[in-house]
This record gives C-alpha cells, sequence and structure tokens, in this order.
C-alpha cells in the first residue's frame, strides 16, 4: 500500500525553486531607522524538494517572512520568485503553496473527510478524484478511522494532521510551509508528530519551509536551517555548521545548550588577546576598526589542561551525560561541556581552547 | 483526616439570601399565592385552587396577546440576527473607524426605555413628527394612532432601532475574537467569502449569538414600556402585547389572582423557551 502512494505521489510532483531577492519588510508607512523594518535584506535560494528551517526568537521576523512567502502579505521591498517566476504580487490560491500554523485550523462543522475535501472542491475537482484524493491522504497521516468524525472532535494532534492533510490534499502544491506547528501538541505527541513530518518529507519529496524557535525543531527537521536575528538573516547552513562554526555571535549564543561562551577580547597582530594570554588563531586584521571584538567558544570544545587559561570553578551540574562546569575567568564567565566521567579540578584550574572552533568576532560577526 | 467545622462561613453567605429573598424569592412566592386565590381587598383571602390557571389558559384575551407577543418576537429576531451579523461584517476592523461605530451602535442603547417610546411617539406623528410627516408627504396613508398596519410597523422599526445594536456588538466581539490564521488558511485553501462565513464565521460566532438570541429572545417578549409609551397597546388591542395585557389586568381591572396565574404561566413560557433553545445550541459543545 505505501508503495502504492508512492507511486501516487510521484504522479503529481511539481516542484518548485524558490528565491527571495533582496526582500525588505515594514508594518510601518514610513520607516526611519533600522528598527522599523521587520525584515531587511533578504536573500534566499531554496532548492526544490529542499526542508528548510527558519530559527529564530519571537519577534526576529520570521513569521513575516513565512507569510511573504505564502503571499498572505506582499513585501515593501524586494522579489518572491518561485522557479525565477516573479510571485510578489500573486495571492495564495495563484501560488500553490500550502500554510499550517502555529494552532490547528480546522473547520469545526465539517466532518474529517469534508476538511480534507474543501480545497479540493474549491478547486473545482471531480467528486471521485476528491475522493480517492482524500483517501489516499487519511492513509497517509492515519486518519482514516476518523475521516467521518465531526473534525471539533479530535485532539490537538488529530487537528493539527487535518490541517496539514488540508495542505497534502492538493497535488499542485509548490512548498508547504510551517508557522511552528508543534506549539499547541503534547510533548510526547510532538517526537511522533514531526518523525512524520520528516517522514512525509521523504515521501514526497516537496519543499518544506518549518519556521521554529525551537533550535531542536529545527535541526532535526531541516536540510538547512536559516537563522534569523532581528530581522535579517545572520546564518545559513546545515545543521554542522551552525554548531562548528557560527558565523555571528547570536547563532552561537542561540544554537547550542548551553550556547557559545562569548567573551570580549582584543586583537593584537593577527592574534586573539584573552586577557593577557595569546590564543594561537592566526586572524586576518585586515579591516580592524571594530568597535567591539569578541572571542567564540562553544563549551564543548573547551579541555582542562596544566597550562592555558586560568579560571575559578563556581559551580558543577551532572546532568547525568556529561557535566556543565560554571568557571570564571579574567574576562568573564565561561560555561565548560565535559564527560560525566572526567574528573572535575576543584578551586582553580587552566583550560585550553580548541583551536580548530575557536573564532573572533567583530561587532558580533564572525572575523575570517 | 478531621476537618474543623466552621459554621461562621455562613455568616458571609447571608446577605446573597437577603438579596435574592428580596428581589427575588418574596416577590414571586407572593404571585404564587396571588395566584390560587381570590382577594378581597383589605387582606381578605379565599382559596381558588387552580382556577385562575385553567381560566387563563382558556381565555381568548390571553391567546390573542400571546399569539401578538409571538408574533412580535419571530419577526424582531428575524429582523434583528440577520442585521446585526450584517451590520457587524462590514464594520472595521481598525483604525478610527471603530471607536466611531463602536460609539454609535451603543447610542440607542444607552437611552432610557421610555424615552425611546417618547422619542418615537414624537418622531412618528403624522402631522409633526419627521418620519409621520414624511410618509404621508410621500403619499402613504400612515397613522400609527389609528391602524393597526402602521402601529406594528412603527413598534417594530423602533425596536430594531433599539436593539439592533446589542446584535451588532455581541457579533463584532465574536468575529473580532476569530484568530487571522483562520482567514489566511481559508484563503489558501481557495474559499469564497460565503465559505469563509458560513464555515468559520458562523461558527465561531455561535456563542455570542446564542447569548443574543437568549437576550432578544427574553427582552422582545417581556417588551413593555416602548410599546406603553408609544402605543398604550393599540390601537384597540392591535399592539397589546402579553406584559401590556397583564398590566391592564392587574392594575386596570384590579383582577390580581388571574393576572398572577398569567404572571406565572408567562414566566414559565419564557423559562421553557430559553432553556430548549440553549440544550440544543450547546448540545454539541460538551463533546468538543
Amino acid at each position: 500500500m505505501n508503495f502504492y502512494i508512492l507511486i501516487k505521489i510521484t504522479d503529481w510532483l511539481i516542484m518548485a525553486k524558490i528565491t527571495l531577492k533582496d526582500l525588505s519588510h515594514s508594518y510601518l508607512l514610513k520607516q526611519n531607522s533600522d528598527v522599523d523594518w521587520a525584515l531587511r535584506n533578504i536573500n534566499i535560494d531554496w532548492k526544490d524538494g529542499g526542508a528548510y528551517a527558519l530559527l529564530g526568537p519571537s519577534g526576529c521576523g520570521k513569521t513575516t517572512l513565512l507569510n511573504i512567502i505564502s503571499g498572505l502579505l506582499k513585501p515593501t521591498k524586494g522579489e518572491v520568485l518561485f522557479d525565477d517566476k516573479d510571485m510578489t504580487t500573486l495571492n495564495p490560491v495563484e501560488r500553490d503553496i500550502a500554510q499550517i500554523f502555529q494552532f490547528p485550523v480546522i473547520y469545526d462543522t465539517m466532518t474529517v473527510y469534508d476538511n480534507l475535501a474543501f480545497p479540493l472542491k474549491n478547486r473545482g475537482l471531480s467528486q471521485t478524484e476528491i475522493d480517492t484524493k482524500v483517501k489516499e491522504i487519511g492513509e497517509m497521516l492515519e486518519l482514516t478511522s476518523t475521516l467521518n468524525n465531526k473534525a471539533a472532535g479530535l485532539t490537538a494532534d488529530g487537528k493539527q494532521k487535518i490541517s496539514l492533510g488540508r495542505g497534502l490534499v492538493r497535488s499542485d502544491v509548490n512548498v508547504i510551509m510551517f508557522d511552528e506547528p508543534l506549539t499547541v501538541i503534547d510533548p510526547h505527541l510532538k517526537w511522533i508528530l514531526r518523525s512524520k513530518l520528516k517522514e512525509l518529507h521523504q515521501k514526497i519529496n516537496r519543499t518544506m519551509i518549518y519556521v521554529t524557535h525551537d533550535q531542536i525543531e529545527a535541526l532535526t527537521f531541516a536540510d538547512q536551517v536559516v537563522v534569523m536575528h532581528e530581522g535579517q538573516i545572520v546564518q545559513t547552513g546545515t545543521p554542522v555548521e551552525l554548531f562548528e562554526k557560527p558565523k555571528h555571535t547570536f547563532v552561537g549564543h542561540f544554537i547550542g545548550s548551553p550556547g557559545m561562551n562569548i567573551l570580549p577580547c582584543d586583537i593584537e597582530n593577527g592574534q586573539i588577546n584573552l586577557g593577557g594570554i595569546k590564543l594561537p588563531n592566526k586572524i586576518n586584521t585586515k579591516n580592524n576598526n571594530f568597535k567591539k571584538t569578541q572571542v567564540g567558544i562553544r563549551p564543548e570544545f573547551i579541555n582542562f589542561s596544566n597550562d592555558g587559561i586560568q579560571v575559578k570553578i563556581n559551580r558543577v551540574s551532572d546532568t547525568g551525560r556529561h557535566k556543565v562546569i560554571d568557571a570564571e575567568c579574567s574576562s568573564g564567565n565561561i560555561k565548560i561541556l565535559a564527560n560525566s566521567s572526567t574528573q572535575i579540578p576543584s578551586g582553580s584550574a587552566h583550560i585550553t581552547f580548541d583551536q580548530k572552533y575557536t573564532y573572533a568576532y567583530g561587532d558580533n560577526w564572525i572575523i575570517e | 483526616m478531621n476537618k474543623t467545622l466552621n459554621q461562621k462561613a455562613w455568616l458571609f453567605v447571608i446577605p446573597v439570601f437577603v438579596l435574592v429573598a428580596f428581589n427575588a424569592a418574596i416577590p414571586l412566592m407572593t404571585v404564587v399565592n396571588y395566584s390560587f386565590q381570590e382577594t378581597f381587598g383589605s387582606n381578605v383571602f379565599a382559596w381558588e385552587g387552580t382556577r385562575w390557571f385553567k381560566e387563563i389558559l382558556h381565555s381568548e384575551r390571553f391567546h390573542a396577546s400571546l399569539g401578538r407577543q409571538v408574533i412580535f418576537t419571530f419577526i424582531i429576531l428575524l429582523i434583528q440576527l440577520p442585521l446585526g451579523i450584517g451590520i457587524a461584517l462590514t464594520m472595521p476592523k481598525k483604525g478610527w473607524g471603530v471607536p466611531v461605530c463602536l460609539i454609535l451602535m451603543s447610542m440607542p442603547l444607552l437611552i432610557p426605555w421610555n424615552v425611546v417610546g417618547a422619542m418615537w411617539n414624537i418622531f412618528a406623528l403624522p402631522e409633526i413628527g419627521f418620519l409621520g410627516n414624511s410618509l404621508n408627504s410621500l403619499g402613504f396613508d400612515y397613522n400609527f394612532t389609528q391602524q393597526s398596519g402602521d402601529a406594528w410597523f412603527t413598534t417594530i422599526l423602533m425596536d430594531v432601532w433599539h436593539w439592533t445594536s446589542l446584535v451588532v456588538l455581541l457579533s463584532y466581539a465574536g468575529l473580532n475574537s476569530i484568530q487571522p490564521a483562520y482567514y489566511q488558511a481559508a484563503e489558501i485553501d481557495g474559499a469564497s467569502r460565503w465559505d469563509i462565513f458560513r464555515y468559520i464565521e458562523l461558527p465561531k460566532m455561535k456563542k455570542v449569538l446564542t447569548l443574543a438570541i437568549l437576550l432578544r429572545f427574553m427582552d422582545s417578549f417581556m417588551i413593555y414600556t416602548e410599546p406603553f409609551v408609544l402605543t398604550g397597546g393599540g390601537p384597540g388591542n392591535a399592539t397589546n402585547f402579553l406584559s401590556l395585557d397583564l398590566v391592564k389586568m392587574a392594575l386596570g381591572q384590579f383582577d390580581l389572582g388571574p393576572a398572577a396565574a398569567m404572571s406565572l404561566i408567562y414566566f414559565l413560557i419564557v423559562l421553557l423557551i430559553c432553556w430548549i433553545f440553549y440544550t440544543i445550541m450547546m448540545k454539541d459543545e460538551g463533546r468538543s
């Protein structure tokens, strides 16, 4: 049966590449400064069939960006292209997109079946076509047994499956967008639904964009994660890239638990000077006129050693899998992550940074 | 586990008991008393059993005023609900129009009922009232004090003017509580304007509309002050609604027994219809 569904689905695959060109958006009529813009200079190139995540804290502009891609909002500046075709002024129906919202949006008075059939009916499909597709999607989402129930009577995750299903039944969908779709779902069901989404993506191979403020959701769902901060894209990359080489202090901070240690430092003659200690990294100092320079190192890449930076150990918390050590050096607080089996020296100790994962940041942006 | 016995808490409930006793229980019991007895003034009572109830239930006068009342309420609901929802749908959702509309809409609700009656009485007078005069100069033979059709027309128009706002405000509140995502999802699903109304707005307004229908039913079914001032129940008995008739019986003819029985029947009708209606409307709520 699954194999049959797979063939049926590849049948109606229409994919689209998504390009955003110099996109900016403001909810105000007049913009005086940077803070008046909800989105600033967004440039994105997304291949068809990819799984992408927009990650950022509340208010960073990710929902605005999503609504611009879906056509619910018209951008103040810039263009939205699907397969190099300008879509900027088209509405959601003309763009052929599907969007799943933060909380389940269902038509209360309809049955599950009618909910799933609704977008198809509106597009004038025949009764038999509708029936085949609704049953297919019902099967895929494991809703078959509830198809004839009132949609309002389902649990939150069942309802969210319906909203998802209303996007999936349509064969003409260019892209499926998720706006924090698991917010109202119980934790134990989140895992199930999330793996379901991942599985669906592999099955139907359609472009999916997933908006979230939860790094785990983003990192497990997407091949490419776009990290947003104050209306700007600060970094685009695979989960590994974001973890190993954050291009902006915000990414270092936001991704990882605990986040990256960011300490004030000086950059002298191409070297990082952290409170008197020179780190071995070579820094390109050509444009060295930053207001603020910092060094970033993830807690995972700090080791205890016999010499190096002197720290005072304040607190050790054992999470079971590893230990989180709160330490203090002359430049500020440092978090260190160590194996549970590691013997933690008490009082004062010396640490070294793994050179490969130590980065210098000028005005919050990485100095290559 | 031993609970400490503390009867002092009752002290705090006493004011409520007193209040309820004086504004509901005692007056109602007085009516119940009267409905089973014949009074001859100076506190002389004679037991009559269910005689007054039987009399009222079989009286043509009661049937007539009940009929008028039902027709009136039915027309009122039929006009005010769609009109109220319609106005609420066209009201602006943001900007300076919102407070302007809300204030305009609340105005009629803030005017005392007898003032509404007096206003419309003057407004509709055939010779000098703006409405009456205009209608007559347009060639209509309009006189609400003489012709029953005109009296009904004026009473209904007055009630629509006075109370449609309530439906508007309730519907507007209901509409505003709908999350934008519902409209966005409908837009993506390709729903028409009618679909949006039928499948999103109307179901989401169900609770406020239930409230609106209940309030409008009760208020229009018990309408007294405005027709009392406007038509006084006339011409003849044309607009003699239940409450007007009740007051005439109780205070005009001083038939306290039958009037008390009629009050109780009246009260039970309102209670019964509200209960049936509410039960039907809320039937699905428990399940979801």
